[in-house]
This record gives structure tokens, sequence and C-alpha cells, in this order.
């Protein structure tokens, strides 16, 4: 027998939504399996996932903390997909974002809440951003290899922090205890309908973003590299600055995280900072499809996954991987049906006959 | 034609790309000893059709007959066995690799290779079908021709009996496509099928036995030649009457504008690719520029479009020096300069984009602020589709999914729309059907007309002369002449092409 592939020609959105509909019954259905093994009813264990993510006040709130910085930084890192600038390093740009407010929060908390809170900002977005301009500019300059160098640049801004919270930025009155300071309560996000207001920050992005990648000559410029740098060369662009806007923009979006993070959420820095969204918002954005509409949908729903999962985990005294187990059935299914978008598998029995003769 | 009864028979062969049926139930009969034309415009379904008889594709439905016994190919390797082999037009050979590793490369999968043995095979068969390859020479020492050859020998070595010229003439001079057809005569002799694929009339009336005509994925006709003639072959591949002559407008004045100085520029190995190139351009005259492919063509147009780094040189236009000015100062200054890239679709235009965006590349740094304006790219993009017959589905629809020929049109449309002094044209009726062809030269006599000065790169001599005022030659870098296209011919061409150097009809 021999299988083949055949590529579809575009199929229209209906067809697209059914199959990614279709995707996520089979990761419903093998997720039921999963849990009947494990002795519980499915139907339950679904409606308590919803129930955890959406049923009360605190649960919503807590699903939209984690949303925030999944909408933000698949913002960030979308403008550098985009130019198809595979931009693997937002960890690492939320973390020196992180690392830059968190220097303005530790020495100037004698400033007022707003100038503080806004040159905290403005230091995580340059944070985020020289860490995006790095492998930019060794990118546009030497043709490197941005996916390892951002991937590289990840753990060195990690061990940065590390070395920071173990040693010259430790909490003396933390009793031995590796942590750093928590912010005063100037350095704080304030709220707003409970909700820190970071929110409102990542709604604002989403409308500049946007408008950046749609209608801006800078956001053309960036889509039309990421087709071709021959056109774009041809069309008169200057390759080598647009490479460098993109990732200090992708960059200092990522940092911006890292404040809000700090300043909204963990009060303090620390290496848990992340919590690893900056991989996470690479398989946002690009469930998103990369536009910021989109984006917001797709990471209010994983954050809505990651919440519930980890409700039921202790509602039905599950493990924390069996939790994380349903979250990586779910990705394979919805990811893996791209394929079947694009492709179209063909079982050629003829000549699985042709092939017994052969060998007769 | 030896004997009737056919030796490779294709029987209701049809093959889908996702919507597009590239083949339709087409049908194919070729008998041994015979030199066979597959005649077709592009997107015919020629290359598909014989890509499933070398089992490259495999075909959706239909059946295929060798020496009368069915065969089902799924791999090439299983159609050299059956003695299919095909050369393609792009070259499979190993640059840094001897003709004779090429012959034995992936063939004998033993642990030992025994090279006298297998050269006294191989030069039996160069003997046979009297082949001149230089079995120690390393392929990038090799010429477009040479490298054919030995294509050509590879798959004979292989044992093919049934060999598939797609489009071989595309890339050689005149004198090397007359060595080509004395060895396709050869083969012929020794009881061999050819199938020659072409869109190329003159070839197909010189060569062939007979002629299978395919039109939009169907089979029309098969004739024998003798008994055909061009027209009516043409008629059947298009399916109407058409006028093939290309009309040539007088140049208009003998005003130079642009004027080229010893230009020379290194490619990125440092090697010397322009070599002091000298002319100039009238104001309202086409002037042709042929060359065997790679000779710097590519090279020239970029760099007289401030794309490409020049050494040295002067590049004039209207007395202003533009060497070592870039794109965009081309753009912004005003200089009317357009040129249309060779790759369309890799460097003229966005493949993802609509065609308002492609427009818009062309627009939007005229425009102030931050923001683009699509509304008048918009405008332009339905003025473009209603002046040049562009046929698409809307101006929001992706390029990549227009036909080659309403590529160009958007290409030439854009370039055109800027209304430039100086046109630089690549290869621009490249891949595109008769009519397609004819429209393009139409849109060109226009802006010739306008007093536009025209640069008009081509590999298809016929054009060349049939369109142009004037033709330089280009050979390894270096303008072996500029000739009278009145005057010229195609052997003149050919000699200037392979590096001699002509002075005679110079005006």
């Amino acid at each position: 027998m021999q299988i083949r592939l055949v590529k579809k020609a575009d199929i229209g959105t209906r067809r697209q939504t059914l199959i990614f509909l279709a995707a996520i019954f089979l990761a419903l259905f093998t997720t039921g399996l999963f849990i009947l093994f494990l002795g519980l009813n499915p139907i339950r264990v679904y409606i308590s996932m919803i129930n955890g993510a959406f049923g009360s006040a605190y649960r919503l709130e807590q699903t939209f903390v984690n949303a925030i910085p999944l909408i933000i930084t698949s913002l960030g890192i979308a403008i550098a997909f985009r130019m198809k600038f595979w931009n693997i390093g937002a960890e690492g740009q939320i973390i020196m974002g992180a690392f830059f407010a968190s220097y303005v929060a530790l020495n100037h908390s004698d400033l007022s809440r707003p100038v503080l809170l806004s040159i905290m900002f403005l230091a995580g977005f340059i944070g985020g951003a020289i860490w995006g301009f790095i492998p930019a500019f060794f990118k546009a300059k030497w043709g490197t290899n941005e996916t390892i160098i951002t991937l590289m640049m990840n753990y060195v801004a990690l061990k940065w922090i590390i070395y920071l919270q173990f040693g010259p930025w430790k909490d003396p009155s933390a009793l031995g205890f590796p942590k750093i300071p928590n912010f005063a309560e100037n350095a704080i996000l304030p709220k707003l309908f409970g909700l820190h207001i970071g929110w409102i920050i990542a709604l604002i992005l989403v409308v500049l973003v946007y408008i950046f990648m749609n209608r801006s000559k800078k956001g053309f410029e960036i889509a039309v590299i990421g087709e071709s740098i021959n056109t774009a060369r041809y069309a008169g662009i200057n390759i080598f600055r647009t490479i460098i806007l993109a990732m200090v923009l992708s960059g200092g979006i990522c940092g911006i995280v890292g404040m809000i993070q700090t300043s909204g959420v963990n009060l303090t820095l620390s290496k848990e900072i992340t919590g690893g969204v900056g991989y996470t918002a690479i398989i946002t954005a690009w469930l998103g499809a990369l536009k910021p509409h989109w984006i917001v949908l797709v990471s209010v729903l994983f954050a809505a996954l990651i919440q519930g999962s980890s409700y039921i985990q202790s509602a039905f005294g599950l493990s924390a991987a069996s939790a994380q187990l349903f979250q990586a059935i779910i990705l394979f299914f919805v990811l893996g049906s791209e394929f079947f978008a694009r492709y179209k598998v063909i079982f050629d029995w003829k000549s699985l006959s042709k092939a017994k003769e052969d060998r007769e | 034609m030896k004997n009737g009864s056919a030796y490779v028979s294709m029987r209701d062969i049809t093959k889908i790309f996702g919507t597009v049926k590239a083949t339709d139930n087409m049908n194919l009969d070729v008998t041994k000893g015979e030199i066979h034309a597959l005649l077709g415009e592009n997107g015919a379904g020629k290359s598909t059709l014989m890509n499933m008889l070398s089992g490259i594709y495999i075909p959706d439905s239909g059946h295929i007959f060798i020496d009368n016994k069915e065969n089902r190919f799924t791999s090439p390797r299983d159609a050299i066995k059956a003695g299919v082999g095909m050369i393609h037009q792009h070259f499979k050979l190993v640059e840094v690799l001897t003709a004779l590793d090429n012959i034995l490369l992936g063939y004998n999968v033993g642990l030992f290779v025994n090279k006298r043995i297998q050269k006294e095979q191989i030069n039996k068969i160069m003997e046979k079908f009297q082949l001149d390859v230089d079995l120690d020479k390393y392929v990038f020492d090799m010429s477009v021709g040479e490298k054919q050859t030995l294509e050509i020998l590879k798959t004979l070595y292989r044992g093919a009996r049934i060999l598939i010229l797609d489009e071989p003439t595309a890339v050689l001079t005149p004198q090397e496509t007359v060595k080509l057809f004395k060895i396709m005569r050869r083969m012929k002799n020794q009881d061999c099928s050819v199938i020659f694929i072409s869109h190329k009339m003159n070839e197909v009336m010189e060569i062939a036995d007979r002629v299978t005509v395919l039109r939009k994925g169907r089979t029309i006709d098969t004739l024998i030649k003798e008994n055909s003639n061009p027209q009516e072959l043409t008629e059947l591949m298009v399916g109407r009457p058409v006028d093939l002559s290309i009309k040539r407008i007088d140049k208009l004045t003998d005003k130079v504008v642009f004027k080229v100085r010893n230009l020379r520029a290194d490619n990125e190995e440092k090697v010397e690719v322009l070599k002091g190139i000298n002319f100039e351009m009238y104001q309202g005259e086409i002037l042709g520029v042929a060359g065997i492919a790679g000779s710097g063509q590519k090279e020239l147009c970029e760099a007289l479009a401030g794309l490409y780094p020049i050494k040295e040189g002067e590049i004039s236009f209207k007395g202003e020096d533009l060497a070592g000015k870039n794109p965009k100062e081309f753009i912004t200054r005003g200089i009317s300069m357009s040129f249309i890239p060779e790759d369309r679709l890799g460097m003229g235009l966005v493949a993802n984009m609509d065609m308002v965006d492609n427009i818009l590349l062309k627009q939007y740094h005229k425009s102030k602020g931050f923001l683009v304006k699509r509304k008048p790219a918009a405008e332009k993009a339905k003025e473009i589709i209603q002046k040049l017959d562009v046929i698409t589905p809307g101006v929001h629809h992706p390029i990549k999914n227009l036909s080659g020929g309403n590529i160009q049109k958007v290409l030439l449309g854009r370039e055109l729309d800027s209304h430039p002094e100086l046109l630089i044209t690549a290869y621009p009726v490249r891949g595109l059907d008769i009519n397609t062809c004819l429209k393009i030269y139409d849109i060109l006599n226009e802006e010739k007309k306008k007093g536009v000065s025209i640069l008009y790169i081509a590999e298809d001599l016929d054009s060349l002369l049939g369109l142009c005022d004037r033709i330089m030659v280009i050979s390894n870098g270096e303008v072996t002449g500029i000739v009278d296209a009145r005057k010229a011919t195609k052997e003149q061409l050919g000699l200037m092409m392979l590096g001699n150097k002509e002075v005679d009809n110079a005006d």
C-alpha cells in the first residue's frame, strides 16, 4: 500500500471551522477515555472544568490574570512572526522587562505612584526591547539563525535573575530564604473592577498592534519582508532597519508583560516570573493566526483551559501530570488538525496489489 | 516510424492538483524509432503527462503500457527499469563531480565500483549514439550544451529506450540546438523513442515525425508532421486562429537618454560577472538583450535598477549619474525607471498578498503620514484590471492564485502606472501563452510610441528579432556586439552568444 499526501487548494472558512470543531471533539473524546481509565465520569469532569474557569468571580479573575500575559506576549510574538522572524525568546524578553521594571521599583519607591509606574512601564519595554534587539541585529547584519539566538538568550536572562535572587538582590529580612524583596505599595499596579489594570493595557495594545500591523507603513513593510526579502529589496524597503524595528517592538511588548507580572501579580521579581508564558504564547499566537483579535479569544480560552484543569486537579484529586496531559491532548489535536486542513491523505490500495505481484 | 503499433501507450490519464485537472483523460501513443513532439501552451499538461510517464507523478486514473505491458510507476526508478528516462529542463547533475561520477552516482548500489569496466560500457554507448562527452571533466566546467549531452548519456546508460526531453532547447544557443537535433536523430535511428516537449513551432516542424497537440489538459489531436503545417498546429494549440507576427514600430528619435559606461560588478564569490558593459539607449526604442542563460543578464538588470552592488562604472540617465543609488532613491526622486524583474513572484510581487497590497508596494512611499492608504491603490488595481484585461476574481484575491499571464499583467500594469521613461523588462513573456505574449508585445509597443526606452531581455531569439530595434548580445558578462535587429540573423546572434565578437551590422 502506498500513502500519498495531496495538497489541498485553499479551503473555505466553513470547512476550516468544521475541521477545528472535529479536532476539539476528538480531543475531548480521547481525554474522556483517559478520564474513564482513571475511574471518573468524563462529563462531570468537563463540567467542573468549565465551572473552575468561569464559575465564580474569583475563578473568572484568575482566568483573566492568566490570560493577560498570554495576550500581550502573543501580540509581541505575532509582530516578529509576521516577518517570519522566529522569535522564541519571549521568555527572556519578559524576564528582562521584569528585571528593568524591578530595578526601578526597588530603587525608586520614593517616587509618586503614577510616575513610578510609568517609569517601570517604560523600563519594562526597554528591557524587553534590548533582548529583542540583540538577535535582530545579528540576524540583519550577519544572517545568524534567530531561533537559536533568541532561545539561548532565554537562558542567559533566566540565569541572570537566579543570580540576583540568590545573590545581590536577596532580601536580607527573609531569614536567609532566597527571595527578592516585595515591591512597595507605590510600585504595585492598581485594580479596576477587581482586576489589576494590566487588562486595560492588554486591550489598548490589541488595538495598537492591530492598527500597526494592518494599517501602518511599517507594518506593511514587515509583512512584505516576511513574504519575500527580495521583493522588499526591490520595493526599496530598508531591510536592516525594519528587522530591528520589528524585533524592538516585539521584544518591548513582551517586556511589558514582565513589568505587569512583577507589579500586578507576583509583587516582586523571581525566577518563576514568566510561568512559561513566553513559550505558551507561541502556541496562542499561532492558533490566533497572528491576528490580534483572534489572539485575544484564543488566549482567554487557553487561560481557561489552564485554570479549569488546575481546578479539577484539586476537585477530583488528580495529579498535576494528568491535568497537564489534558492540555497536551487538546493541543495535540488542535494543532494536528492544521495538517488535515492543508493536505488530503490518499491510500492507494492498487499499488498494494502491485507490490504483491512484484514479490511473487 | 518503423512500425505502426505503439511502443508507449498512455490511456485515459487523469491527474488532479487540488481543483485543477492538469490532465483530463489524456491519450498518447509513441512508436519505436520516432521523434514525437508534444506541443502545447503553458498549462496544457505536457510536463505533467511526461512526469507521470517517468514516474515522478502518479496518475489518479488511467493506464500506461510499455511494449504492451501495463506499468504502474511509483518512482523514477521504476520508470527507468521499464526503459523510460526524462531529461528535465533543470539538469539533475552534481556540479562538483565529474561526468563519470554523475553517470554512476546512485545507479550501482554495490559497495565497490569498478570504474574501468563501467567506463568501457559508457564508451560503447557514446560510440553507438555518437555522443561526445569528456568523462573526466567536472560538471561545473561544462557548458549548458555539454551538461545536456551528459544527461542524455546518463539516461541512456541506465537503459532508457524511451527518452523524454522537456523543452530541451530553451537553454541552448542555435548552434547547440543543431547538435542536439543530430543526437535525437541518431537515437531515432537506433530504434529509441524520443518524446520532445516544446512550444516552439519551428523546432517541432524541423525535428518531429508526429505531433500530439495538447490544450488545457486534453489531448486535441495527433498529426503526422508532413500532413500538417505551423498555422494548423498553432490553431489546434491555441484553440482558434491567431496572427503570429510580432509588430515592430519604427524607432522615434535619435536622442540618447541612457548611457552605461564600463559597468563592472562582482558576485558574492568575488567573481566578476559584469566585465565593463558599455551601451546607450535612445528615446523610444526597444533594445533587446540576448545571451545564454546566466551570462550576466540578471546582474545587469539588477545593477541598472540599483539592486546589485556595482564595483565601478557609470549609469547616467538624462545626464544624472545613478550609479550607487538604492532603489528607494530611484522611486522617491521621481526618476522614472521601472524594472520588471525576471522572477515575477520572487521579486516583483508578493505572492500571498492581494492585488491592492502589491500595487501599494510601489505607492506607499509617496503618501504622507504613519498609515498606508489602500483606497487609491484599490482604484489603481481596478484600472489595471480593465486596461490590461486581467482575469481575477477580485482585487482582494491573492496574486499567487492568478495565472502566469495575469500575474505578468499586474506587474506590468503597476510598473507602467508610474509612467516610466525607462523600462527594464527581464523575460516578460517567459512561461506565457501565445495570446498573452502578443498582448505584452502590444503593451511594450504602446509604451515605445510614448517615447519610453525599453530594455528587453529575452531568451527567445524570434521575439527579439521581431520586436526590437537593436539587439545587444552579452556573453560571459561582456557585450559581444550590438546589432540592428532588422538585419541580424539567428546564426549571427548565436555565434555572438558564444562569445565571438561581431561588429557587423552594428549601428
